[in-house]
């Protein structure tokens, strides 16, 4: 298989001019995460995609191509949710567009209007390897806004978007009470009173059919919340306690939407009701303050989603003060310390993120025809003293150094 | 490591810390990191009345007979850890009526059953300097505890010679310090205040001074001015937030104008002043923070601010903390971990998490190494302490276990889990408990 592959990128360096978007990868131990690790293995990106990997003996590099090397190669990192680039380091109200505190339910806010490409914390996370982001709109409201997928590179968000409108970002407990919803019953009823009225919404826009001089007003909002019942775009519930796990399971029960469920502090006590749902969860950082929502969270919680069967993503997640933004790479670490294992942790933030994104065709593993995006270190990847030394998007070093 | 049930309370109470005082215990075959001396791949440490006795290799340590041998092979065995920052214990200081307010004391406000503590002692941390936040000029008094089980603060705190109860005192600049009156708006007023307060301290002196022991002639007592006498005496050490470069600066000269002893707190941009750290010979608690920013004074943070300081010589005056609940107290041994991977050597690094915190509190007489005669608080850990597979197994305070990996009820202040967010006393009846 792997000569067949060559003969193509031989084939095609023949045919196509030297690139901005070509490259060769080498590491001495090459994690593919879709497959076994690699030793001594070549990456060969053209075009900005791989066409082709494996040892030595199966993959000739082409000539003239740059080259980068380093101990432990890996899949570029997606970070399957953030706030990165909404949310500034500085954390003063000028840098802080991921929550508009004027509303309850906003679903019609774009992440792609409110996008800081140039972000420090972008160029920051893109050091340890991050190559993708679920950004957008935070946990702060019961529907915050929309989130997008970027890649952590260029100078607007034309250049870095992936997915324009990932998903509806929803939030239930105590982060997303204000005077009203100031309960959680109340924040279900208005919940369910919104998905009422996109019903309705859609009713009329089905009634209209392509006369569109029957069709009712335009309304963002209900827009948005109508591709959420006809699941064109998934409803994120961030839910943390039990209590709140079940009452987003039997949201999307009565409307039918596509959940993902986010946070999960207490998942761990409701793995069958999650199971039977087969939902998939982007769980709570590992070093995210066990506080409030968190008290009960436990850094054992990885473990037991994995045993029970359940996709699972790790994130960098919402952070309200220093440090603004964490590192999955980072988190990763600790998840595999406390009994996930390291095999399952590096996928939790490459394949199985970019599964639970709906991109898993383009990213999360080094195989062919997927997108030439990786991650270099000088070591372990998940030990403390380990560098990243370089990260690679579509064939492009956007990285370079030792962070 | 507590129990719940009132009456083996009773008993543990009555024979337990005797015992183990006065059973030596030999905790063999560990790699020992004395941190005071090379590490010893093979090492007995011996301890009993709370004390170390012996330290040393295999062959040149007698184990008293009749001493408990703990087995402690594979593992590796080193001081427990001193944190120079923190704010577990569920304690506030000052309150919003002054900028200054020196005669407030954390004594006061520590609750000693907080879950703060215990996951503390998951973390391996059994020496802490509790104090309050960075919202004024001047928070108040702080308190080193000794993190044991105890069922008072009064059982938890280090004490002077003269047994009062011992830490130093909080002061912060820069901008969390800056609010509406009567706080400073500014860096200058901040100072100016500082400096006023400083000044009337000194006055306060000349007049007990002048008094010559005459109680008649001695000026009224004043709980701020006495607290502020013993920061001018050196007797209590200023511990003070400072994150920008300038700010840092501004610490230097105040305390050189009034001559306190200070040790410089967070420093996220020591990188950009060392040599002048280093000339002042001021002691730095370094926090270490995944990411720069969440707040205007720590844009610029940079975790090679310890190799910086070494870099210039100066290895001692790095320590670390982990000022909880901004960064966690079980994973103490990261922060030092990180400050390896940006640049300082593995020896300051550990130094930085025991010896040079305890130097940095004037304990370093009964804490931060393993000496005979100090105090016998050491952690066992699984493996090589700046790796993140490493997990802390045991913790020890004056040669009683104090957490235990292997026990359930333990396992939850390292991990997390049903009740852990809770006062111990609330907690552990929920342990294990799975909520329907």
């Amino acid at each position: 298989m792997f000569k067949q592959v060559f003969q193509v990128v031989a084939s095609l360096a023949l045919a196509l001019p030297l690139a901005a978007q070509d490259l060769v990868v080498r590491g001495e131990r090459v994690h593919t995460v879709s497959g076994a690790v690699i030793e001594n293995g070549i990456v060969i990106v053209k075009g900005g995609k791989i066409v082709a990997i494996g040892n030595e003996r199966q993959v000739q590099p082409p000539a003239d191509v740059r080259v980068v090397s380093a101990k432990v190669v890996t899949p570029g990192l997606v970070d399957a949710h953030s706030v990165v680039g909404l949310a500034g380091y500085l954390n003063q109200p000028h840098d802080q567009d991921q929550h508009d505190p004027t509303g309850p339910i906003q679903p019609e806010l774009r992440a792609i209007d409110a996008y800081n490409a140039r972000e420090r914390l972008v160029e920051w996370v893109r050091g340890f390897g991050v190559t993708t982001l679920h950004t957008g709109h935070g946990p702060q409201a019961l529907i915050s806004g929309q989130t997008m997928v970027v890649k952590t590179r260029g100078e607007t968000i034309d250049e870095a978007v992936v997915v324009p409108r990932a998903m509806i970002a929803a939030t239930l407990g105590t982060a997303s009470r204000t005077k009203s919803p100031g309960t959680a019953g109340k924040q279900l009823s208005m919940l369910r009173e919104a998905l009422l009225g996109a019903q309705e919404y859609q009713k009329k826009l089905k009634a209209a059919g392509d006369d569109a001089t029957k069709r009712p007003e335009r309304d963002l909002r209900k827009e948005a919340l109508v591709d959420v019942l006809e699941r064109k775009a998934p409803l994120l519930v961030t839910a943390n306690r039990h209590q709140d796990i079940v009452s987003a399971l039997r949201l999307a029960a009565e409307f039918g939407f596509q959940l993902v469920l986010d946070g999960g502090g207490e998942s761990y006590v409701v793995l069958d009701e999650l199971r039977a749902a087969k939902v998939p969860i982007i769980a709570h950082a590992p070093m995210a303050r066990f506080v409030e929502e968190l008290e009960n969270a436990s850094r054992s919680t990885y473990r037991k989603l994995a045993d029970a069967g359940l996709t699972f993503a790790l994130q960098s997640g919402y952070e309200s003060y220093v440090p603004k933004t964490r590192v999955v790479l980072y988190e990763a670490g600790v998840a595999a310390a406390y009994g996930l294992g390291s095999e399952r942790a590096l996928r939790s933030i490459t394949l199985d993120a970019a599964k639970i994104l709906g991109l898993d065709a383009r990213l999360g593993s080094l195989d062919v025809g997927k997108d030439g995006d990786l991650a270099l270190y000088d070591g372990d990847p998940f030990e403390y003293t380990t560098h990243c030394v370089g990260t690679v998007i579509e064939g492009v070093v956007v990285f370079e150094g030792s962070r | 490591m507590r129990s719940n049930a009132p009456l083996l309370f009773a008993l543990l109470a009555l024979s337990v810390p005797a015992a183990a005082q006065e059973l030596p215990h030999a905790f063999v075959g560990a790699r020992v990191l004395p941190i005071a001396g090379a590490p010893i791949d093979d090492g007995i440490v011996v301890v009993q009345f709370g004390r170390i006795r012996a330290v040393g290799a295999r062959g040149s340590v007698e184990v008293p007979a009749g001493a408990k041998v703990v087995e402690v092979k594979g593992k590796v065995l080193m001081p427990g850890l001193v944190d120079t920052h923190s704010h577990v214990g569920g304690g506030w200081g000052a309150d919003s009526s002054a900028p200054i307010q020196p005669d407030v004391r954390m004594l006061d406000a520590v609750n000693c059953r907080d879950a703060g503590l215990q996951r503390a002692q998951a973390g391996g941390i059994t020496t802490l300097n509790v104090m309050s936040g960075s919202g004024h000029l001047m928070s108040g008094q702080t308190i080193y505890l000794k993190n044991k089980d105890v069922r008072t603060i009064e059982e938890q705190c280090y004490r002077f010679p003269d047994g009062a109860p011992m830490g130093g005192m909080k002061m912060a600049n820069g901008t969390n310090s800056q609010q509406d009156p009567p706080f400073p708006g500014t860096r200058g007023k901040s100072a100016a205040l500082v400096r006023e307060r400083f000044l009337a301290a000194q006055e306060y002196k000349r007049k007990i001074d002048a008094a010559a022991g005459d109680a008649s002639k001695l000026p009224g007592r004043d709980l701020g001015h006495e607290a502020m006498l013993e920061i001018l005496s050196g007797r209590r050490i200023v511990h003070h937030h400072t994150h920008r470069h300038d700010d840092i600066v501004t610490v230097l000269r105040l305390s050189k104008e009034f001559g306190f002893r200070v040790v410089l707190h967070h420093v996220s941009e020591a990188w950009k002043v060392a040599d002048e750290i280093v000339a002042a010979n001021a002691p730095c608690s370094l926090i270490v923070l995944d990411t720069p920013g969440g707040k205007l004074e720590a844009m610029d943070f940079d975790a090679r601010s310890a190799a910086e300081l070494e870099r210039l010589g100066a290895p001692q005056l790095v320590a670390f903390h982990t000022d909880d609940w901004i960064t966690d107290s079980r994973l103490f041994l990261r922060s030092a971990a990180l400050a390896v991977r940006a640049g300082v050597s593995r020896e300051t690094a550990l130094a930085g998490l025991t010896l040079h915190g305890a130097k940095m509190l004037d304990l370093a007489d009964r804490v931060g190494s393993l000496e005979p005669g100090k105090d016998a608080d050491f952690v066992v850990l699984s493996g090589e302490p700046l790796s993140v597979y490493t997990r802390v197994e045991q913790t020890w305070v004056e040669g009683a276990k104090v957490f235990d990996l292997a026990i359930e009820e333990d396992r939850v202040w390292a991990e997390g889990g049903w009740g852990a967010g809770l006062a111990r006393a609330g907690a552990l009846c929920c342990v294990g408990e799975e909520v329907k």
